[in-house]
């Protein structure tokens, strides 16, 4: 798409700079964004992507220098009323409703329309109405939110920048917690609005998003522009490279030996089950120094196996068995003690402490057994182990006792895996371990999964993304409605391929 | 071709090394001095000032002993309270129970020749409630606000019902010297027996709280509960502790109480100091959601609460307008709390 003939774009930023007390975000950003087109937004975590956007949503304001043009005009945007009302809406990762209201009164929350000194519901749900049958969606008017799906809610948020008569949509990696089908629907809408003459502008971490949806993708690295790219410039070295400065030539790394597979095996699970609530009878083998993944929808069970197995959720039937003896595991510390780590797939929530020291959350399975005397902290064994993981796993912050809660998330994942490794277990089970890690730290994990392999522990990698799961693991059950639907690579004879997997994952393949 | 370069800039990859994570080491270092320090500026500058206000009465020898000694019981409960609200409760029986444990001190004190039974019967007593408490909070899974609430009542009927319902004495009780002995340390100064108990209570609360692997779950509990248990931490067994901790506290409120009044009343004793515990704790900067928080700052806030009281009355200050200064200086300090949390920094 040459645009250089065109007269002004829909929405220009020129020179943006934003200082925070002893941290430049960003440094003379420039992006353009034309109406009925979707430009992608690039970069790692802490590149300076969302800090771009609260400057055009109203909710920090830039340096002095910068200036925003809308369809050529310069504007002043000082809050997010103001940015409201020059057409741009923001929907963010994590949604802005109210959960007990209806659709409409959240589309309409703040400036409800009145008669006679009383709300208009009739004319609000009219309105309101409008909007979702432009957009074609499953609910109506009426509906509470609090019973909708988190990408019904997304809807919501969309119908009420529509509503608005927005111009410029941001939307903010919305796909995090869509499903694939989902996720499908989005973009179908997506491409609606940018037919409609919308400015889109779409942050993802996921390549394949950005291939599928965007005209044109901008990149930002540590505060600064670095590019934009047409469709037709798009390749993943070039964009790898942009974002993250140098080149990712072995970005997966499998160096241990894929036949290690057919070794013992260290873990069995017999038919284990929830009652069929969320997991019926599963039963899986895994071999020391295998990486097995376990892939599948998001919704098929994967999340619900691991932590039946991990002792977090009660199981109702089924056993598992740790080179070939039989293991009772009812909690999480039975698990550990039998040598069966967890690495969550939501870390701040269920994994770190994000109060307490780095030091601290590595030592955290530790040091019970390090204590002296039944129970003082030893500080020699906490600093070493703290140094030691930081330099195996290429912790960056300046000590061990910096608060986690101030890492990166590629960081604190480092942190958070490198607590399960202190533990030394026989199996370890990593739940999305790059999610939300930018990509730089996801070559490191790569490589410490591969590291780990070779030391004969038998890993177990859940993910959604079906590259990452191809490029590391050596043999793949996929998951569909509860159960294990197949099984690619090892002896399955069938090779790992994003299509034998698609296949089982769906339902396509019997 | 659009309007940007394609090229990768030098600069940019050159800085990307240095700012991976976080803070600064000084930072850290000046953010936790900060936070150490707390309010004990506060305190300070309070203490100077009902100095003068008071024609010089305040930084006397005899008046700080006296300030030890009235700070003493409410840091002690206020100990207790750090442990609980560390972990994100809180436990509003503390006056209660340290009425019940009082008149089982009397009681037990009565006993001819076995008199110092006045004190592990009061010790007793309040670990048992602690542990009523703990057993519904950590097994059945209860709100702590409700269950304490519950138990605040229950308790307070119980304690009157020791005594039937009027005041117990005891003229020659042979622990009174834990509530009005002195030990003098120089000419015009002494550190009362009251005060002794209280630092060390605050010492051994430091000693659990920062060097053993107790310490560290409870913060982690208080921090993240479902972390904590992913963790293989056994959360109900922290949560019974830090209950029966607050109760055994209480107990030992009791003890410190009967033998400063040589009385007990299951009525009276004891009446809203939960509030000024739970003051304390706030005022040393513990968070309330749990997991953030030091002893030191509970010894801080009793002796600010302490200091107020006494300075207060030497300034002349009504009975009336002191409860009014109290209940500002403890929302201003919590909305100081508030924007101490947002200076930490969460991503």
């Amino acid at each position: 798409m040459v645009h250089d003939g065109e007269p002004t774009p829909r929405l220009e930023m020129r020179g943006i700079s934003k200082t925070f007390p002893g941290v430049k975000a960003l440094n003379g950003v420039q992006l353009k964004a034309w109406g009925g087109e979707v430009l992608a937004l690039m970069g790692e975590n802490g590149a300076g992507k969302s800090t771009l956007m609260k400057i055009l949503s109203g909710a920090y304001y830039a340096d002095p220098g910068g200036e925003i043009l809308i369809d050529g005009q310069p504007v002043a945007i000082t809050d997010p009323i103001s940015a409201k009302r020059q057409g741009v809406a923001i929907i963010y990762q994590e949604l802005a409703l109210a959960p007990n209201l209806t659709v409409a009164e959240n589309i309409y929350l703040g400036e409800e329309p009145s008669r006679g000194g009383r709300v208009d519901r009739a004319a609000m749900r009219a309105g309101c109405q409008a909007v979702l049958d432009r957009l074609g969606t499953p609910f109506n008017a009426g509906t509470t939110v609090a019973g909708l799906s988190i990408a019904e809610q997304q809807l919501v948020e969309i119908a009420r920048a529509l509503h608005a008569q927005s111009k410029i949509l941001v939307l903010d990696e919305p796909t995090t917690a869509l499903s694939t089908r989902e996720t499908d629907r989005l973009f179908a809408l997506v491409r609606q609005l940018r037919d409609e003459g919308i400015a889109l502008i779409y942050i993802s971490h996921r390549m394949a998003e950005v291939y599928e949806l965007a005209d044109r993708v901008a990149v930002l690295r540590d505060g600064g522009y670095v590019g934009t790219l047409t469709r037709e410039e798009l390749n993943p070295d070039t964009l790898v490279k942009m974002m993250v400065g140098r080149d990712l030539s072995t970005f997966y790394t499998k160096t241990h030996d894929a036949r290690d597979s057919h070794g013992p095996v260290v873990m069995e699970v017999r038919a284990i089950t929830d009652g069929g609530r969320r997991v019926h009878p599963c039963s899986l083998q895994l071999h020391r120094g295998e990486v097995l993944g376990i892939a599948g929808l998001v919704g098929s069970g994967r999340t619900e196996l691991a932590r039946l197995v991990y002792g977090a959720d009660p199981k109702v039937a089924g056993d598992v068995l740790l080179d070939d003896i039989p293991v009772t595991i009812r909690t999480p510390e039975d698990a550990l003690e039998a040598g069966i780590a967890y690495l969550t797939e939501d870390r701040k929530a269920l994994g770190l402490f994000l109060d307490l020291s780095c030091g601290t959350n590595i030592n955290l399975g530790v040091i019970s057994r390090d204590a002296r005397f039944g129970g003082i902290l030893d500080w020699t064994m906490w600093r070493r182990r703290a140094a030691e993981a930081f330099e195996t796993l290429r912790v960056r912050a300046a000590s061990p006792q910096v608060l986690v809660g101030s890492l990166s998330g590629g960081n604190q994942q480092k942190v958070l895996l490198s607590r399960w490794l202190e533990i030394s277990p026989k199996v370890l089970i990593l739940d999305e371990p790059t999610r939300g890690v930018d990509i730089g730290a996801k070559s490191e994990i790569y490589r410490i999964i591969d590291d780990l392999a070779t030391r004969e522990i038998g890993i177990i990698v859940i993910s959604s993304e079906l590259p990452e799961i191809i490029g590391v693991c050596d043999r793949v059950l996929v998951m569909r409605e509860g159960r294990i639907a197949g099984e690619v690579g090892g002896p399955s004879g069938m090779p790992i391929t994003q299509e034998n997997i698609m296949s089982y994952g769906a339902g396509v393949a019997a | 071709m659009s309007d940007g370069k394609t090229g990768v800039s030098a600069p940019a990859a050159a800085a990307r090394g240095s700012g991976g994570g976080g803070l600064s080491a000084r930072q850290v270092q000046i953010r936790s001095l900060v936070q150490a320090l707390g309010m004990l500026p506060v305190l300070i500058i309070l203490a100077i000032a009902f100095h003068y206000l008071g024609e010089e009465r305040f930084l006397t020898g005899q008046n700080l002993s006296i300030v030890a000694q009235q700070a003493a019981i409410n840091t002690v409960l206020g100990a207790g309270m750090t442990f609980v609200i560390l972990t994100g409760g809180i436990d509003l029986s503390v006056g209660s129970v340290l009425a019940a444990s009082a008149m089982a001190a009397l009681i037990a004190s009565l006993i001819p020749d076995w008199g110092m039974l006045g004190i592990p019967a009061a010790l007793l007593t309040g670990l048992l409630f602690g542990l009523i408490n703990g057993s519904l909070i950590a097994f059945g899974r209860l709100p702590p606000f409700i269950v304490t609430l519950g138990s605040l009542t229950a308790v307070r009927g119980l304690a009157r019902l020791m005594g039937s319902d009027s005041t117990i004495f005891n003229p020659d009780l042979p622990f009174a010297f834990i509530g009005n002995a002195v030990i003098p340390v120089a000419p015009g100064f002494g550190i009362p027996v009251l005060a002794i108990i209280a630092i060390v209570v605050i010492l051994v609360s430091w000693f659990v709280l920062r060097r053993t692997v107790l310490g560290i779950w409870i913060y982690a509990v208080g921090g993240n509960q479902a972390a904590a248990r992913l963790s293989g931490i056994k959360v109900w067994r922290i949560l019974l502790f830090v209950y029966a901790v607050s109760g055994l506290l209480a107990g030992l409120g009791g003890v410190m109480s009967a033998a400063r009044l040589f009385a007990a009343n299951g009525l009276q004793l004891g009446q809203s100091y939960e509030l000024d515990a739970i003051a304390a704790v706030i005022l040393g900067g513990t968070s309330f959601v749990g997991g953030i928080g030091s002893i030191w700052g509970t010894l801080i806030g009793a002796l600010i609460i302490a200091v107020l009281s006494n300075g207060l009355t030497l300034v002349g200050v009504s009975d009336i307008w002191q409860f009014i200064i109290k209940g500002l200086v403890i929302i201003g300090a919590v909305a100081l709390d508030r924007v101490r949390l947002q200076g930490s920094a969460r991503t």
